[in-house]
């Protein structure tokens, strides 16, 4: 199957040359970083995670995509999720590749990666996130091949694949538990430390991904045959519905806890990040961004009438996505630093050949991507 | 055909339990490990620890007095980047406001709240840093209580800085040996980029019965060091006779550095 990878449309190869662009300016970057050290990006001695980290904690939110698809076509039986289970799979292939990227980049000594296998620690989570990551990966890989190179054939999916199409809906949920885990068991940093994290991590999974998902079925559908159906758009639009709501509603409880218990130390971090700490404040107009954006996401998939609109709903698409974005892969792990353990700010935004690099393995991801996308449509257009 | 099947697949597993018994019968065969012995000359304790008496400190005329740190970072070849941003440090200062923010008034005795208070790794007795790297770079050392780290077996992925609460550990963010400002000491390795560190009691000088590079070097007593498990301890008797604090206690990280006020 992966010959059709090779021959396609002008548009299609062209799109993937602009990508291997960003890649070479990405890997370069990277070069140059590998030469020098972490030393060229903002990071400091007291956020010592930053951009890389944070793009890397919202992608394995956008991975959960496939669960959402997966989960109601094999358990619910929902139908018309039937065509499009095989973009969620390879959405997730995406997205964790890009997860895998993110965490090497930010390796001081990248070179030393399979210390996590040589000498495995498994008091530690990173051990266990390695695990689950590569796990989803697998997973997803092995499902969506079969899936498809049955559907090729005319034939139904081999019968080995369903304990793994079984196994692959509890390890989604794995892969958020066990990334909000990273933070929510660390003393002293009071923004991570609550026992919703994960669960928020999930709710913000069930936005995102679907999201993006519905804005790539979009995309094919313009550029290809393939046609995701209304009625699968508009279920999926009613997941990111009830995702961004959950996810508001959890952030909400954090505010809770924090303002009307009137712990000093769990208030730090949120007000650092929507209205600045002792006069620092980079990240305020970015969070209140986020909260705009979120809101607008809500007006428009509330209302069943933009809601079913195509024009409001890929609005409505696009705020989820970045609001989500912003929240995750900017405000969570940077403010989690902020105030550092001597109540102290030190802020933080990333540098140019970070977003260099950042960009390079978000076209990676989006390469890896749009291959898999082709082979799928071209085979589900030589069977229909 | 069918009995031809059969036979290649017996020898076939034949084969491969006898490959798969080498390893066995080699771990079974091998001698023991050669053991590390300590120097006869070792200083010993189940958990070391450290007791900072600000007082002392404060009391000196000299208020600009930084030995302890001096002394450190010059054993240790820490470097002197130069930036708050990729600041290396072992040993340093902050005031009390910000070391022990949990208990700071505005009302507190004159100045307190602007004092120096020495700050290092507090060698926990339960370390979240520990718990939380993926390759055992920094590990709890049994017999001595001391925190380590393995310079050569970190990855860098700076997991331990964002789970120790006490912000202990620096990243080494360049190449810091062009940054090594003191003489060059052969006797403790420089780092490479790329891997974190910070204090270690001095576990390589208590190897060879010496006591810890800042105690020595404190002219004014105020750094004293000894085993927390032994009553008899100078570390002990100083915490039977004065009030001490230590901090962030109720994150349940055990520390072992106590401080007296």
């Amino acid at each position: 199957m992966l010959e059709r990878a090779l021959t396609g449309s002008q548009k299609y190869y062209r799109l993937l040359m602009g990508l291997l662009i960003l890649m070479g300016m990405g890997f370069a970057a990277y070069l140059y970083q590998l030469n020098t050290g972490l030393t060229i990006t903002g990071l400091s001695r007291d956020v010592s995670w930053g951009f890389y980290i944070a793009q890397f904690t919202f992608l394995v939110g956008v991975a959960a995509s496939a669960v959402m698809v997966v989960l109601p076509y094999y358990l619910h039986n929902v139908k018309v999720f039937g065509r499009i289970t095989i973009l969620g799979e390879f959405l997730a292939v995406a997205s964790v590749t890009m997860c895998l990227l993110f965490i090497i980049v930010d390796l001081g000594k990248p070179m030393r990666l399979l210390n996590v296998i040589l000498y495995p620690s498994p008091n530690s989570i990173l051990f266990w996130d390695m695990i689950v990551l590569n796990g989803y990966l697998f997973l997803n890989i092995v499902i969506g091949w079969n899936v498809l190179e049955a559907e090729r054939k005319g034939t139904d999916s081999p019968s080995w694949l369903k304990p793994l199409i079984y196994l692959s809906i509890p390890w989604a949920i794995s892969i958020h538990t066990v990334t909000a885990f990273l933070y929510a068991g660390l003393p002293g940093r009071h923004l991570w430390l609550h026992s919703i994290l994960a669960a928020r991590f999930l709710a913000s999974a069930f936005a995102s991904g679907p999201a993006l998902l519905i804005l790539l079925a979009l995309v094919l559908r313009k550029y290809t045959k393939f046609d995701a159906g209304k009625e699968a758009i508009d279920k999926l639009s009613q997941i990111v519905l009830y995702g961004m709501l959950v996810s508001i509603f959890f952030i909400g409880l954090e505010f809770f806890t924090a303002f009307y218990s009137n712990i000093p130390s769990h208030q730090h971090g949120l007000l650092y990040l929507f209205v600045g700490l002792d006069g620092y404040g980079k990240l305020v107009p970015f969070m209140w961004l986020f909260a705009l954006l979120a809101l607008a996401a809500v007006v428009l998939l509330i209302n069943p009438k933009t809601r079913k609109d195509e024009k409001t709903l890929k609005i409505a698409c696009l705020c989820v996505f970045f609001s989500m974005w912003i929240e995750k892969g900017l405000g969570l792990v940077i403010g989690g630093f902020i105030p550092n353990p001597f109540e102290q700010v030190r802020e933080y935004l990333p540098t140019v050949p970070e977003l260099i690099i950042t960009m390079g393995i978000w076209a990676t991801g989006f390469f890896v991507l749009t291959i898999l996308y082709k082979i799928a449509v071209s085979v589900k257009e030589e069977v229909e | 055909m069918e009995s031809n099947r059969r036979s290649f697949l017996k020898i076939g597993g034949i084969c491969a339990l006898g490959l798969g018994a080498l390893p066995v019968t080699k771990a079974l065969a091998r001698k023991a490990l050669p053991q590390v012995s300590d120097f006869p000359e070792a200083l010993k304790a189940n958990q070391w620890a450290m007791v900072v008496d600000m007082k002392k400190c404060w009391e000196q005329a000299d208020r600009d007095c930084k030995d302890c740190i001096l002394a450190c970072h010059q054993y240790h070849n820490v470097p002197d980047i130069g930036t708050i941003k990729e600041e290396i440090k072992w040993l340093w200062q902050e005031s009390y406001h910000d070391t022990f923010h949990d208990q700071a008034t505005k009302f507190n005795i004159a100045n307190i709240e602007h004092n120096p208070i020495m700050v290092l790794c507090n060698h926990c007795t339960s370390p979240p840093c520990v718990r939380v790297c993926p390759t055992k770079a920094t590990f709890k050392d049994k017999k001595s209580g001391i925190v380590k780290m393995d310079y050569h077996r970190c990855i860098g992925c700076r997991f331990c800085m964002a789970g120790c609460p006490y912000g202990a550990r620096s990243f080494n963010f360049r190449d810091p040996i062009p940054y090594i400002k003191t003489e060059l000491n052969m006797a403790y390795p420089a780092r490479e980029r790329g891997v974190v560190e910070k204090c270690s009691f001095c576990t390589e000088r208590l190897a060879r019965g010496l006591f810890p590079a800042c105690v020595e070097a404190c002219r004014h007593g105020a750094l004293t060091f000894g085993d927390i498990t032994d009553a008899d301890s100078p570390v002990r008797k100083l915490l039977a006779e004065n009030y001490s604090i230590k901090r962030r206690p109720e994150l349940g990280t055990g520390p072992n550095v106590y401080y007296i006020i």
